[in-house]
C-alpha cells in the first residue's frame, strides 16, 4: 500500500491551541485534554501536537525532531546535519510505552547551530535549515524531519492524540503556547510523519479541512523552490505562510488576506487605497488562495493566528480568560479546561483570531 | 474545356408539396445554388454550388428545404477516401493550392473529450454558487514574485493587467476577414459581459474607438491600420506571430475584399490586394520579438500589457519560455484546430499540435524555470464550451480565446467557406447585401449571452468541485483525470490517470 506522501489522503480533523500571551509557560497537560474531548473528530490514524518555549535550555538552537525507521538512516541523516551544523546535543526523544502505540519510529532530537562555511553565499541560517529539512525528507528514504524550528518542537504519530501525548510525555513538558490536532484520515497514512502538526522552522499548523485549491497552491509554492513531499494540505499552507511571512515579509494581515481573501464584492467597498491594495494581492497570489473548507492553528514563536475558510466551512471556536488565549474546533473542547471563559465567539470566515506576544494583546 | 470531374458535395432536396415557390431561397443564397426557372416556373437547384450553410433551409417560410450529403458514393476505399480523391480532381483542374476556412475538420485525437473533472464527496463540500459568492474575475499580465506593503500602502505598483469578469475573450478576427457587423457584434458583447475582444491584424474601424477599453489591438506582420492612435486605443497590445490554423504562413485577403472602408481601415489603396508576411520582417529571432515589444511598451508609456500569439508548434514550450524572457506580458498559444478566414488546406490540416498538450507543456515549462507567474497564458483553438474553458483553466491557462465558438454564436454554421466571402450569415464577407443580413444589436446580444451561459455553466463546475474562485482552479492539475491516454500523453498533460 502507498504511504501518505505517495498518495493525497483527505481527512477530518479536531484542533485545539492554548497560548498564555504574557509567555508563561504550563505543561501540557491541558492540551491533551482539550483535544481529548474531541476524540470522535479523530479516529487513530493520527495526532500530535506543537509546543513553543520548551527548551529554555537551548534558546538559540534549532531544535531537530526526526523520525528514523531505520539505523541506516540515521546514520546518513546525521553524517549530512554534521556537515552543516554544529550539535550541541541529541538524544532520544523521551517515550513510555502506550499499548495501543505500535510501530513508533525513532525519535531522536538535535540541538543544532548552522557553521558558517555551510551557508551559500546571501544564505540565512533560516535558509539552510529550510535547504536541509527539504534535502532530508526528499533524499532520505525513512528520515523524517518533524520539526526544525528554535525553543519549539513537534509531536506526532499514529493513533490518537491523546495517545501520542503519553507516548512523548509531554506533560512533562513546559511550554507558552500549545496547538493539538486529532485526525480522521479516510485512508491510512501509514507512516508517522503523516501525522499533524506540520511545522518548517517555528511555523506549525494545526489544520482541519479539505482544500480544494491543493494542486493550484502546491504549484505556486514549488516555483518558489517548495518540495511538496507529503501531499497535505497542511504543508502547503506551512508553506504558503513562509514563503508570505517569512521570505517575502509581507504583513501578517496582508498574508491572511491572501489565504482567505476578501470576496470581490467586499473590495469594492473600501477605500480606494485598500482597494488597489486587495486587488494586487489577489492578481498576484491568487493562486495561494486556500479554497474550500478549512480551519487552521499557525503557531510560531511570536504568537499563534487561527482562521477559517472565507466561507466558515468548518466550525472554530476562540475563547478567553486572563491572560490565556483558547482555541478549539469545539466549544466543549475550551470548557473542558477553561470551564467559564471571560469571552467566548465563533470568529466569523476569513476572520483571523491573532493572539502575539510583542502586542502583549489578543485581537479579534 | 474538358468536363469537370468535381461531383456535388450536397444534395438540395426540395419537398415540392410545400415549396409555395416563393423564392426566398433563391434571394437568400449567395452561392446561388437556388434558382428560378422561368419556363417551367419553378424553383431549381444547382447542388455542386451548395456549401450547406443551411440559410435556406432556416428561412425557407414551408420547412420544404433539406441539405444533405451527397449519397454518390465511391467505391469504397480506406486509403482513398471521396474527399482526397475530389481534392486531386479539383487540383488537376485547376493546379492551384487547395483553400479553405474555419479550423482543422480532420479526425485527429480531442484531448479535451479524454479529460474529466472533479467534484466534492462528502471530506470536502461542494458548494452552491447561487447561494454563495463565485468569484471568476481574472487579471492577464506580468505578475511581479512578490509585493511591497508597508504601513498597510502598496508601495510599488504592480505591471498593468486587463481585468475579465469571466476567463473568455474574443480571439483576433480582422476586419476584412469579417464584416464591420459582426466586429461591432463582439465588441459590444465583450463591453457587455466585461472582457475583450481583439482586432485581428484589421485594424480598428473608426466606429469602434469608443469600445477601447474591451480591445485587444493586434499588431501582425503586415502593420495594417497600426497608428499611435490605435495601439493608444486599446486595453491591451497584440503581437501576431502566427496562427493556429496556418502556422509559418502569412495571410492573404484578396482585393475584392479591400472596399473603402476597409482599405481607410487597413491603411492600404482600395482594391488592393492585403498581403501579410509569413514572418514580420523586423522579427527574425527572439532579440527582434523583444525589440518589438519594448518599442510597442515605450509607445504606449508602459501602461498596457502585451501579448504575443503564436501558434502551437512542436518545441512551442521552450519557444513560449523565450517569449517570456522577452518581456511579453500575456503569451496566447493558438492549438491547430484554431479557425481561420482563410487558409491553405494542407497547412490547416497537418501543421502544428492540439491545444491541450501544448498548454500543458508550456504551463509546466514556466513552472519548471520559476517564470510562470511572470505572464499569463491565454490559449485558443478550439475551446467549443464551457467545461473546455474549465479544462483549459485546470491545465493552467489564466484565460481562453474563443473565435469559432463566437462566430457560431453570431449565426455561423461552420460551412467552412469563410474565404469565398460569400457568407450568407453575413459575417465573414464585405458583400454590403449579406453584411446587413447580420444586426450588430441582435448579435451582440448572442453572444453576450453565450459568454454568460458559459459563465453559469462554469460557476457550476467550480462549485461542484468545492471551488469558489477561479484563481484556485488555475494549474491545479489534481482536479483532472484522464480517460483513454497513454502514459506518455498523461504525463505531458500532467494528470492522473482516472481510478488513480
Ligand atoms: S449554400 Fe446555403 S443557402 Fe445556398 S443552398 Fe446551400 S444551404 Fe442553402
Ligand atoms: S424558400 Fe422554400 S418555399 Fe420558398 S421557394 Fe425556396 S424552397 Fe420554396
Amino acid at each position: 500500500m502507498l504511504r501518505e506522501g505517495e498518495v493525497r489522503i483527505p481527512s477530518g480533523c479536531a484542533i485545539s491551541g492554548i497560548m498564555n500571551k504574557k509567555g508563561e509557560v504550563f505543561s501540557g497537560h491541558d492540551i491533551i485534554q482539550s483535544i481529548a474531548l474531541m476524540h470522535d473528530r479523530s479516529n487513530g490514524l493520527g495526532g500530535g501536537f506543537a509546543a513553543y518555549g520548551i527548551y529554555p535550555d537551548f534558546p538559540d538552537h534549532y531544535a531537530f525532531h526526526l523520525f528514523y525507521e531505520s539505523a541506516e538512516a540515521k546514520e546518513k541523516t546525521e553524517t549530512y546535519l554534521n556537515m552543516l551544523f554544529h550539535i550541541a546535543e541529541s538524544g532520544k526523544i523521551p517515550t513510555r510505552r502506550v499499548p495501543s502505540v505500535k510501530n513508533a519510529p525513532l525519535a531522536w532530537r538535535y540541538f543544532a547551530k548552522p557553521k558558517p562555511d555551510a551557508l551559500f553565499e546571501d544564505e540565512s541560517e533560516d535558509e539552510l535549515v529550510v535547504r536541509a529539512v527539504m534535502y532530508i525528507n526528499a533524499h532520505f528514504s525513512g528520515s523524517f524531519v518533524v520539526s526544525s524550528g528554535k525553543n519549539m518542537g513537534a509531536f506526532k504519530g499514529v493513533g490518537y492524540p491523546e495517545e501520542m501525548g503519553e507516548y512523548f510525555r509531554l506533560e512533562e513538558y513546559k511550554g507558552y503556547i500549545w496547538t493539538a490536532h486529532g485526525r480522521f484520515p479516510t485512508n491510512t497514512p501509514g507512516w508517522w510523519g503523516g501525522a499533524h502538526p506540520f511545522t518548517l522552522l517555528d511555523w506549525s499548523i494545526v489544520h482541519n479541512g479539505e482544500i480544494s485549491s491543493y494542486g493550484a497552491n502546491r504549484r505556486f509554492l514549488e516555483m518558489f523552490g517548495y518540495k511538496l513531499t507529503m501531499q497535505t494540505d497542511t504543508e502547503a499552507i506551512t508553506y504558503a505562510f513562509d514563503l508570505l511571512l517569512r521570505k517575502q515579509n509581507i504583513p501578517l494581515d496582508i498574508a491572511i488576506a491572501t489565504l482567505a481573501a476578501p470576496f470581490w464584492r467586499d473590495i469594492e467597498r473600501m477605500s480606494l487605497e485598500k482597494q488597489t491594495l486587495y486587488k494586487a494581492v489577489r492578481t498576484v497570489y491568487g493562486n495561494l488562495l486556500l479554497n474550500g473548507p478549512f480551519s487552521i492553528i499557525l503557531g510560531s514563536n511570536k504568537g499563534i493566528v487561527a482562521l477559517n475558510d472565507r466561507l466558515k466551512l468548518r466550525s472554530l471556536v476562540a475563547a478567553t480568560q486572563a491572560d490565556v488565549l483558547y482555541i478549539a474546533s469545539e466549544e466543549s473542547a475550551i470548557r473542558e479546561i477553561c470551564p467559564e471563559p471571560e469571552k467566548i465567539w465563533a470568529p466569523r470566515g476569513g476572520e483571523p483570531v491573532i493572539g502575539l506576544f510583542e502586542e502583549g494583546g489578543i485581537q479579534k | 474545356m474538358t468536363i469537370s470531374m468535381s461531383t456535388p458535395d450536397f444534395l438540395i432536396e426540395r419537398d415540392r408539396d410545400r415549396c409555395i415557390k416563393c423564392q426566398v431561397c433563391v434571394r437568400q443564397c449567395a452561392n446561388e445554388a437556388h434558382f428560378w426557372d422561368e419556363e417551367e416556373q419553378k424553383v431549381k437547384a444547382n447542388d455542386a454550388l451548395c456549401v450547406d450553410c443551411h440559410r435556406c433551409v432556416t428561412y425557407c417560410p414551408t420547412h420544404a428545404l433539406t441539405i444533405r450529403k451527397y449519397p454518390l458514393e465511391f467505391r469504397e476505399n480506406a486509403n482513398w477516401t471521396a474527399s482526397t480523391i475530389k481534392a486531386i480532381y479539383r487540383q488537376a483542374e485547376t493546379g492551384g493550392i487547395l483553400l479553405t476556412g474555419m479550423g482543422n475538420d480532420r479526425p485527429y485525437p480531442i484531448f479535451w473529450d479524454h479529460l474529466l473533472l472533479n467534484a466534492s464527496q462528502v471530506t470536502n463540500p461542494s458548494i452552491d454558487p447561487l447561494r454563495e459568492p463565485m468569484e471568476l474575475k481574472t487579471f492577464l499580465g506580468r505578475k511581479p514574485d512578490q509585493l511591497k506593503v508597508e504601513d498597510g500602502r502598496l508601495v510599488e505598483e504592480i505591471p498593468p493587467q486587463l481585468e475579465l469578469e469571466v476567463p473568455i475573450m474574443f480571439s483576433a478576427m480582422s476586419y476584412g476577414s469579417i464584416s464591420l457587423n459582426a466586429i461591432k457584434s463582439l465588441a459590444a458583447a465583450a463591453e457587455r459581459v466585461g472582457i475583450m475582444y481583439n482586432t485581428g491584424e484589421g485594424g480598428l474601424h473608426k466606429d469602434l474607438y469608443k469600445y477601447g477599453k474591451n480591445t485587444i489591438v493586434q499588431v501582425a506582420s503586415g502593420r495594417f491600420g497600426v497608428h499611435p492612435e490605435y495601439l493608444q486605443a486599446g486595453a491591451a497590445i497584440e503581437i501576431k506571430i502566427g496562427q493556429g490554423a496556418k502556422p509559418g504562413i502569412g495571410g492573404h485577403l484578396p482585393g475584392e475584399k479591400v472596399g473603402l472602408e476597409v482599405s481607410q481601415t487597413r491603411m492600404i489603396p482600395e482594391g488592393t490586394d492585403a498581403i501579410s508576411p509569413a514572418p514580420h520582417h523586423d522579427i527574425y529571432s527572439i532579440e527582434d520579438l523583444s525589440q518589438l515589444i519594448y518599442s510597442l511598451k515605450e509607445a504606449t508609456q508602459y501602461q498596457k500589457p502585451v501579448s504575443v500569439k503564436i501558434a502551437a508548434v512542436h518545441n512551442i514550450a521552450a519557444i513560449a519560455s523565450g517569449i517570456a524572457r522577452a518581456g511579453a506580458d500575456i503569451i496566447a498559444i493558438d492549438g491547430f484546430r484554431g479557425g481561420t478566414g482563410a487558409a491553405p488546406l494542407r497547412t490547416r490540416d497537418n501543421v502544428g499540435i492540439p491545444i491541450e498538450l501544448a498548454l500543458a507543456a508550456v504551463d509546466s515549462r514556466l513552472r519548471e524555470e520559476g517564470i510562470r507567474n511572470q505572464v499569463s497564458l491565454v490559449v485558443g483553438g478550439s475551446i467549443r464550451n464551457s467545461a473546455d474553458v474549465v479544462k483549459a483553466i485546470a491545465l493552467g491557462a489564466d484565460a481562453v480565446y474563443i473565435a469559432t465558438a463566437a462566430l457560431i454564436s453570431l449565426g455561423c454554421h461552420l460551412c467552412q467557406k469563410c474565404n469565398t466571402g460569400k457568407c450568407n450569415w453575413g459575417i465573414a464577407t464585405q458583400n454590403p447585401q449579406l453584411v446587413k443580413r447580420l444586426n450588430p444589436e441582435i448579435g451582440a446580444e448572442r453572444a453576450a449571452n453565450l459568454i454568460m451561459a458559459w459563465e453559469h455553466e462554469i460557476k457550476e463546475l467550480l462549485g461542484g468541485m468545492g471551488i469558489n474562485a477561479v484563481e484556485s482552479l488555475r494549474g491545479n492539475r489534481l482536479m483532472l483525470r484522464g480517460v483513454g491516454l497513454s502514459d506518455r500523453e498523461l504525463n505531458i498533460l500532467g494528470v492522473l490517470p482516472a481510478g488513480e
